[in-house]
């Protein structure tokens, strides 16, 4: 905890990722009105307040552990804490203020953090601290949303619905909707542990954009399943995105953020390097 | 927990000076917290609207957890069967356990299947969190709802058991009294009671990994100290000289107190005076522990609510 301290105020040390920026003002004003959705009003709907995300991992092996009990012995006597417990600090100090009809892209190299940001958005990840403040329920659109591998996709389906909250007769009145969209057919009688891997991504995309949101928050789902199914899922986002508020996009296809969204938000090593119009900052993203 | 107060107190003042903070704007606009922690009585309406999920999700564990073997379901009755016929010639016939006890294949297996209830449920309480990160971490639910879910598919499974044990019962002798009617009564204690327990267990789980490792040995301390294979008050007092009140603690513990119960009402021979223990006494308790670990084991659970997905 102490070393974890010491790596906060390092980080608060160090420059500003967009220095001189106010985050209230849209980084985009002008390119928000030509946006492929509405203009922005100006009401904030998401707004992330200096946000520290630090994961726990456990069963990370260390320099000083290499899982012998003698080792393990001495580290408790020694009262070195477990260093098998490993602290992540996944994202580091990230601010901004997020507008009604806001469409933002967010990219960046794996393991800069977009998804970790993506899940203290939608409060399941709580913030080590910061804070992120949101309008209504945000929901997360992601391809891993855990389901159970030994199960038909039948009930998959069933337990999906209702973990997103819905009655029995929301679930009887959807449940074919979600078959159609997946287009998995008759495999939905089968257990999940026989589906392909893009049967899968199907499956669970289907299901959580069954219902509507407020916020919505897509991670990497566009670049699963072929191209048939990527054109259906592309026209389902958006039409929810046509209901919701903000939309954030989570993708490593940059051609799929240009074409739907008027922000990109730049992430590396858990911090914002650039925020603002599309085409500045996703030739900035290409060049370095 | 154990944040570094300092450091989060920086943070959050650090940057902005002169400006209005982030936290008013968000205030000014309705705004709320992405991660709060409902009030209580939301938070227990929350759980009830996820009824069906927390059956459905108990349901398909069941069905999934016999999904790869050849007989199937099947297992659900055989495995109470084979641990019966276990202890019976283990305890029964080669350990003597008998004492004086006129019946006892009833009062042990009894013994057995009450207790199997509540120290499943535990066990899978405290890998319910900890077991299902990803789910947490991908969805949005009340997570009071997983222990929950691993005590129903626990009372799933005890509801066939019983249907075994009933069998047994009556195969040795005993023949159903109107007392029967009594058997839902305890066992929806017993359910309150282990609902409560996983509740805790579950949050205690969470944040301490080597509760796993530590739990088989509490639940066999537990196992001995609540007389499955014995009568408490004929080996704690008569056969080992310990005082009075040692019996009377072990009678008073949970599982012990249930255990009494349902065999008073399974077992006509067992007689309610054997341990030298009013009836009352263990209803008493029974009652007792049914209410405040369930009153307690959600507030507690509740409290950490916002804090289950850090793992």
């Amino acid at each position: 905890m102490a070393e974890l301290t010491k790596e906060l105020s390092k980080v608060k040390g160090e420059e500003p990722a967009v220095p001189g920026k106010d985050v209230r003002v849209h980084p985009n004003p002008e390119l928000a009105t030509k946006g492929p959705l509405d203009a922005p009003t100006g009401t904030p709907t998401v707004i992330v307040d200096d946000l520290h995300i630090v994961y726990r991992v456990y069963g990370a092996a260390s320099e000083s552990e290499k899982g012998n009990a003698v080792n393990a012995l001495t580290r408790i006597l020694k009262r070195q804490g477990r260093p098998q417990m490993k602290e992540v600090h996944a994202v580091k100090g990230v601010t901004f203020v997020a507008y009604h009809g806001d469409a933002i892209g967010i990219v960046g190299r794996n393991g800069s953090g977009k998804s970790t940001l993506l899940r203290a958005i939608a409060g399941l990840l709580p913030p080590h601290s910061g804070a992120v403040y949101t309008d209504g329920q945000p929901s997360l659109l992601g391809v891993n949303a855990a389901l159970m591998r030994e199960l038909t996709g039948e009930r998959n389906i069933v337990l999906g619905c209702y973990a997103m909250g819905m009655t029995p007769s929301e679930v009887r009145e959807k449940y074919q909707e979600i078959v159609d969209f997946s287009g998995i057919d008759e495999f939905v009688q089968l257990p999940m542990s026989t589906y392909s891997s893009g049967m899968g991504a199907r499956l669970r995309f289907a299901i959580s954009s069954a219902k509507t949101h407020d916020v919505l928050l897509i991670d990497e789902a566009l670049a699963t399943g072929d191209r048939e199914f990527r054109k259906k899922s592309e026209q389902r986002i958006r039409q929810i995105r046509e209901s919701a508020g903000t939309v954030f996009l989570v993708a490593h296809d940059l051609r799929v953020i240009e074409q739907t969204c008027n922000r990109v938000i730049w992430l590396h090593k858990g911090k914002i390097k650039m925020d603002g119009d599309p085409k500045e900052v996703l030739a900035a993203y290409t060049k370095g | 927990m154990s944040q570094p107060e300092s450091a989060v107190a920086d943070a959050q003042a650090g940057g902005r000076s002169g400006q209005e903070p982030l936290a008013k704007l968000a205030e000014r606009y309705g705004l709320r917290r992405a991660i709060a922690r409902p009030r209580f009585p939301v938070y227990m309406r929350q759980l009830w609207e996820r009824r069906h999920f927390v059956l459905t999700y108990a349901t398909s564990r069941n069905v999934s957890k016999y999904s790869n073997s050849a007989l199937g379901q099947l297992w659900q009755v055989l495995t109470p069967l084979l641990n019966a016929g276990i202890y019976y010639v283990m305890f029964g016939l080669i350990l003597g356990g008998k004492g004086n006890i006129e019946n006892y294949p009833a009062f042990l297996i009894t013994g057995m299947f009450v207790f199997t209830f509540t120290q499943r449920t535990v066990t899978a309480g405290a890998k319910s969190i900890s077991g299902n990160l990803s789910m947490i971490r991908a969805l949005h639910f009340p997570r009071a709802t997983l222990p929950l879910a691993y005590t129903i598919q626990e009372l799933q499974q005890l509801a066939i058991s019983m249907g075994v044990l009933g069998v047994i019962v009556v195969a040795t002798g005993e023949f159903p009294t109107w007392y029967w009617l009594m058997i839902p009564v305890v066992l929806l204690l017993q359910t309150m009671f282990n609902v409560g327990a996983a509740l805790v267990i579950a949050r205690l789980g969470a944040s301490m990994r080597d509760l796993n490792q530590l739990l088989p040995f509490i639940t066999r301390t537990w196992l001995y100290a609540s007389g499955v294979f014995f009568a408490i008050h004929d080996k704690v007092v008569n056969g080992a000289g310990l005082p009075e009140w040692v019996a009377t603690a072990m009678y008073l513990n949970p599982a012990a107190s249930f255990i009494e119960w349902m065999r008073e009402i399974l077992i006509k021979s067992y007689n309610p005076d054997f341990g030298h223990h009013p009836p009352t006494m263990v209803w008493a308790s029974c009652v007792f522990w049914a209410v405040f670990a369930l009153g307690f084991g959600f507030w507690y659970f509740w409290r950490a609510e916002e804090r289950y997905g850090r793992g």
